[in-house]
């Protein structure tokens, strides 16, 4: 006892290695090193997960689990793994632990006691991978409808138009079979029904899950409200058609009379399997795949995805991180599209509470430049497909230039750096003065938004929501200080943080991080000169179409606008060989930060609703992917 | 005192009204003639008013980086020596950084030996899977695929008209250095040459054999220097000296030429293959 004591002394806890070492000693027999090539943090033994998970939050003070997902080590060692990145809102990297389970019957303990966070994560992980998590309060599919055949991740489940296990397909050189897929697949063709099944008394049962988890039938139930009054409460079907949910996306509440007193989010109807695509995908493939998952913002996606391979990269020997003006490069063109993310946001969030289009038209003027801007140097003005691991796709070119093409073309000619400089220094400056004007005394915006939609802080902390709405509700974590990459470190700006936790809270934020990310561009200026004339490229070599990615794993994130984007990778080889990630996952924060709007809906009108969805900004190309 | 906030709102809408045409009064209806640079105030950072482009009655030029499907380059038809060739050598790598997969490139073969022939027989891109990412230009070694500037590609079926094929796909290199002059020079740049880079490299051979002193004299008649890019005259390059000289002693493909091409792609591709299998373990 003495000598547990002496130990636990020794060990600096506060660093990820102290907390390795403190759950090892803590819990001998139930965790272990994972110590295969190219991995980090700890395998726990499955029945005691829950007991080590306690300890990782309660003794640690990891208390927000940022990622939790699963992965199919078919062909490689033959079992699923849960992998959970948890990480302290004080700041710091992230506490990896995995937890294994066989692939047949797969079971692993529900951690939605310890962190809320991970209750959407496991039902995708259920849906998709077929683990189960005895513990969970609503285990059921949620990207797939109930009643799906399969469980689309494993490795061993094909799609309807499934040519290869990874691309590049061999049909398309030398060769060159040219077909269209739907010809070997035609349409209404393409489904077989069990034989057992009359498709004249097939009655659709999906949906019952949906609403016997709200705890009463479609039906219209008599409640006597407190006073005697005989009210009905119901079921109210929002969505998926509807223009208040950004998209197709469902929610359903229950109301009495016109108070919400339950809401489930209900998604999926933008489902591709984008990450069994990623998987398909060489590393390259899959770098235009990330424009279309927030596609508000596809810069930023672009480049978590690339920091999380070159982090895979860098374990080889032959690595060349990017460049000073790269880095420099990234960052204004993250930041800008922060700034084009928050317009957006504002202005719809604007739309929904009934200020409707003048306001967001006003955004969308600044947005168009930006973007006029993200055409000429990326060549596209929403999939901007910019970033390549180590470098980018090109510099800065020196006109914005175009050239009279079709007919009733009108050219336009600028400087770059002329037009940046004064985007960045009059005009969108100038746009958040005018949305302050607006907005930010308006009495129908406070009188809508102040106390509405109230999330605190530790239920933040433990939803695992993030950006904006996490720090709304008073947590200043924002990835760029807490755990920096790219140039942020050097750069000087400040986290934006609001106390309250409501709708306006949320809306003081991202006008703030507008001001914030003017001020970081307003630095990177001047780095963009002083490099002027200097390579993208580290020793100007262009990178490869075919990386080296070396074995391991890699967990790349950044801030995006919505929030934390997190990219969890797997290079494993095998068989299949290795130029395609065995493992690619995307953490969505339009999806995860989905999962407090039940509590944060409830005893609010349901009007409000459309605002409070509004407010948490998501798009559903991420939140579907 | 209640209602101020709206009443600020409500003055920012007012003003927003009344900028539009303070701005039509301070440049004039200028503003909206269409002359560049009547447009560029328009569009610009300085405008105040209304920015809304009367699409299609006018149309925003794309700038030079835009990119939508891509089309293939092909020589210009005149050309002294290789009018209406392609510059595709059917490697292959556009289809294999494809990320939908929506090239299928058919390989010539030599119809005496059987042998691979460094030109596509047939090349088919379906616009309805293409992405519009760009890789296959910017990985293409020979500068032979392109990304278009004409998004204007609506039809009435897409089962039967939105599988290009290579007719279809075919652009001259004319075309490729108008929509883009700054590009196709950066280009030629690296190239070395205006021509084709095979040209180039054959040029060079013959004039290293010229020195050694060991060659005959080319046969074909020496290409003369194509003529400098038909774009606007603002930022178009003169012709550099060494692209004419480069194209100078130019000739066509010999079939010795297309066989150690296609080993030298061979070799390449193992290589490729190679570090992949390295790289991943």
């Amino acid at each position: 006892m003495v000598e547990a004591l002496a130990t636990e002394e020794t060990i600096d806890a506060q660093t990820i290695d102290g907390a390795i070492a403190y759950l090892q000693t803590q819990f001998p027999d139930a965790v272990k090193l994972d110590d295969r090539e190219g991995y980090q943090g700890l395998i726990v033994d499955s029945a005691q997960l829950l007991k080590v998970a306690r300890a990782i939050r309660d003794d640690l003070g990891f208390d927000y689990l940022s990622s939790a997902t699963a992965v199919d080590y078919l062909g490689v060692d033959d079992h699923m793994e849960m992998v959970y990145h948890a990480y302290r809102t004080s700041g710091g990297g992230a506490l990896v632990f995995k937890a294994q389970t066989d692939r047949e019957d797969a079971q692993i303990p529900s951690l939605v006691p310890v962190w809320r966070g991970a209750d959407f994560q496991e039902r995708e992980a259920w849906d998709l991978y077929g683990i189960r998590f005895p513990g969970h309060p609503n285990l059921k599919r949620i990207l797939m409808w109930e009643g799906f055949h399969g469980h689309p991740m494993r490795k061993d489940w094909r799609e309807a138009y499934y040519e290869e296990e990874v691309k590049p397909f061999d049909s398309r050189w030398p060769g060159g079979h040219v077909h269209r897929s739907e010809e070997k697949n035609v349409f209404g063709k393409n489904v077989a029904y069990p034989p057992e099944i009359d498709l004249n008394r097939l009655m659709d049962s999906s949906e019952t899950s949906v609403y016997s988890s709200l705890g009463l039938g479609v039906d219209i139930e008599q409640i006597m409200d407190k006073d005697g009054f005989e009210t009905n409460q119901l079921v109210v079907n929002m969505g998926p058609h509807h223009p208040s949910t950004h998209g197709v996306f469902r929610m359903v509440l229950t109301v009495d009379g016109e108070t919400v007193t339950s809401l489930e989010p209900v998604m999926g109807y933008l489902h591709r399997n984008h990450e069994k695509i990623g998987e398909r995908n060489t590393y390259l493939h899959n770098i235009p795949f990330t424009d279309r998952l927030d596609y508000i913002s596809s810069m930023g996606n672009n480049h978590g995805y690339v920091l999380a391979v070159e982090q895979l990269m860098s374990l080889g020997r032959r690595y060349n991180p990017p460049t000073y003006r790269c880095e420099a490069l990234r960052v204004m063109m993250v930041e800008l599209s922060r700034i084009v993310n928050h317009l957006w946001a504002i202005g719809f969030w604007l739309n929904d509470i009934g200020a409707f289009f003048t306001p967001v038209l006003y955004f969308i003027q600044e947005r168009e430049r930006i973007l006029d801007f993200f055409e000429a140097v990326a060549g596209s003005r929403m999939m901007c497909n910019y970033m390549r691991f180590g470098g980018l796709f090109a510099d800065l070119p020196e006109r914005i230039k175009s050239v009279s093409n079709l007919a009733n073309d009108r050219v336009r000619d600028y400087n770059t750096m002329q037009f940046l400089t004064e985007m960045v220094n009059e005009r969108i400056p100038r746009t958040i003065d005018e949305l302050e004007q607006l907005l930010t005394q308006n009495e129908i915006v406070l009188e809508r938004s102040i106390g509405v939609g109230i999330l605190s802080a530790e239920d933040a902390i433990n939803y695992s929501a993030a950006g904006p709405l996490l720090r709304g509700s008073g947590v200043a974590y924002d990835i760029r200080r807490a755990d920096p990459y790219s140039i942020y470190p050097e750069l000087d700006f400040d986290i934006a943080v609001e106390q309250e936790g409501d709708m306006y809270a949320r809306y003081r934020v991202r006008v703030q991080e507008l001001r914030e990310s003017v001020r970081i561009l307003r630095q990177i200026l001047p780095r963009l000169e002083a490099t002027k004339g200097e390579s993208i490229w580290a020793d100007g070599k262009v990178g490869a179409y075919a990386p080296r990615v070396p074995l391991g794993e890699a967990y790349g994130r950044v801030e995006n606008g919505k929030g934390e984007l997190g990219y969890y990778i797997v290079s494993a080889g095998g068989k299949n060989g290795s130029s395609n990630p065995w493992r690619y996952h995307v953490r969505a924060p339009s999806f995860i930060n989905l999962t407090p709007m039940g509590i944060m809906s409830t005893g609010y009108k349901v009007a409000d609703i459309v605002g409070i969805l509004g407010s948490i900004d998501i798009v559903l190309g991420e939140t579907d992917r | 005192m209640y209602g101020t906030g709206l009443a600020k709102g409500l003055a920012l809408t007012l003003r927003h009204f009344v900028d539009s045409f303070v701005d039509d009064i301070r440049y004039g209806m200028r503003k909206y003639h269409h002359s560049t640079d009547n447009f560029g105030i328009r569009q610009g950072t300085k405008t105040q008013g209304v920015i809304t482009v009367q699409y299609p009655d006018e149309k925003v030029a794309v700038p030079e980086r835009f990119r939508f499907v891509p089309f293939l380059i092909v020589e210009d038809d005149d050309h002294p020596t290789r009018a209406g060739k392609d510059w595709c050598t059917s490697c292959g790598i556009c289809a294999k950084v494809c990320p939908p997969q929506c090239i299928w490139i058919v390989r010539g073969n030599d119809p005496v030996t059987g042998r691979p022939v460094p030109e596509p027989e047939a090349f088919f891109i379906d616009i309805d899977i293409c992405m519009n990412c760009g890789y296959c230009a910017e990985y293409c070694p020979f500068d032979a695929i392109k990304m278009d500037h004409d998004y204007e590609l609506a039809s009435y079926d897409r089962t039967t008209h939105h599988i290009h094929d290579k007719e279809r796909l075919s652009k001259p290199n004319s075309y490729w250095r108008k929509i883009a002059p700054t590009r196709a020079y950066d280009e030629m740049m690296v190239r070395g040459t205006w021509e084709h880079i095979d040209v180039a490299k054959e040029a060079r051979r013959g004039q290293s054999a010229a020195r050694r002193g060991t060659s005959q004299p080319s046969p074909q008649p020496a290409a003369a220097a194509p003529p400098a890019p038909a774009a606007p005259e603002a930022e178009a390059p003169a012709s550099p000296p060494e692209a004419s000289s480069a194209a100078a002693g130019a000739t066509p493909w010999s079939e010795d030429e297309a066989k150690r091409e296609e080993r030298r792609r061979k070799a390449l591709e193992r290589k490729a293959r190679r570090a992949a299998k390295q790289g991943g373990g």
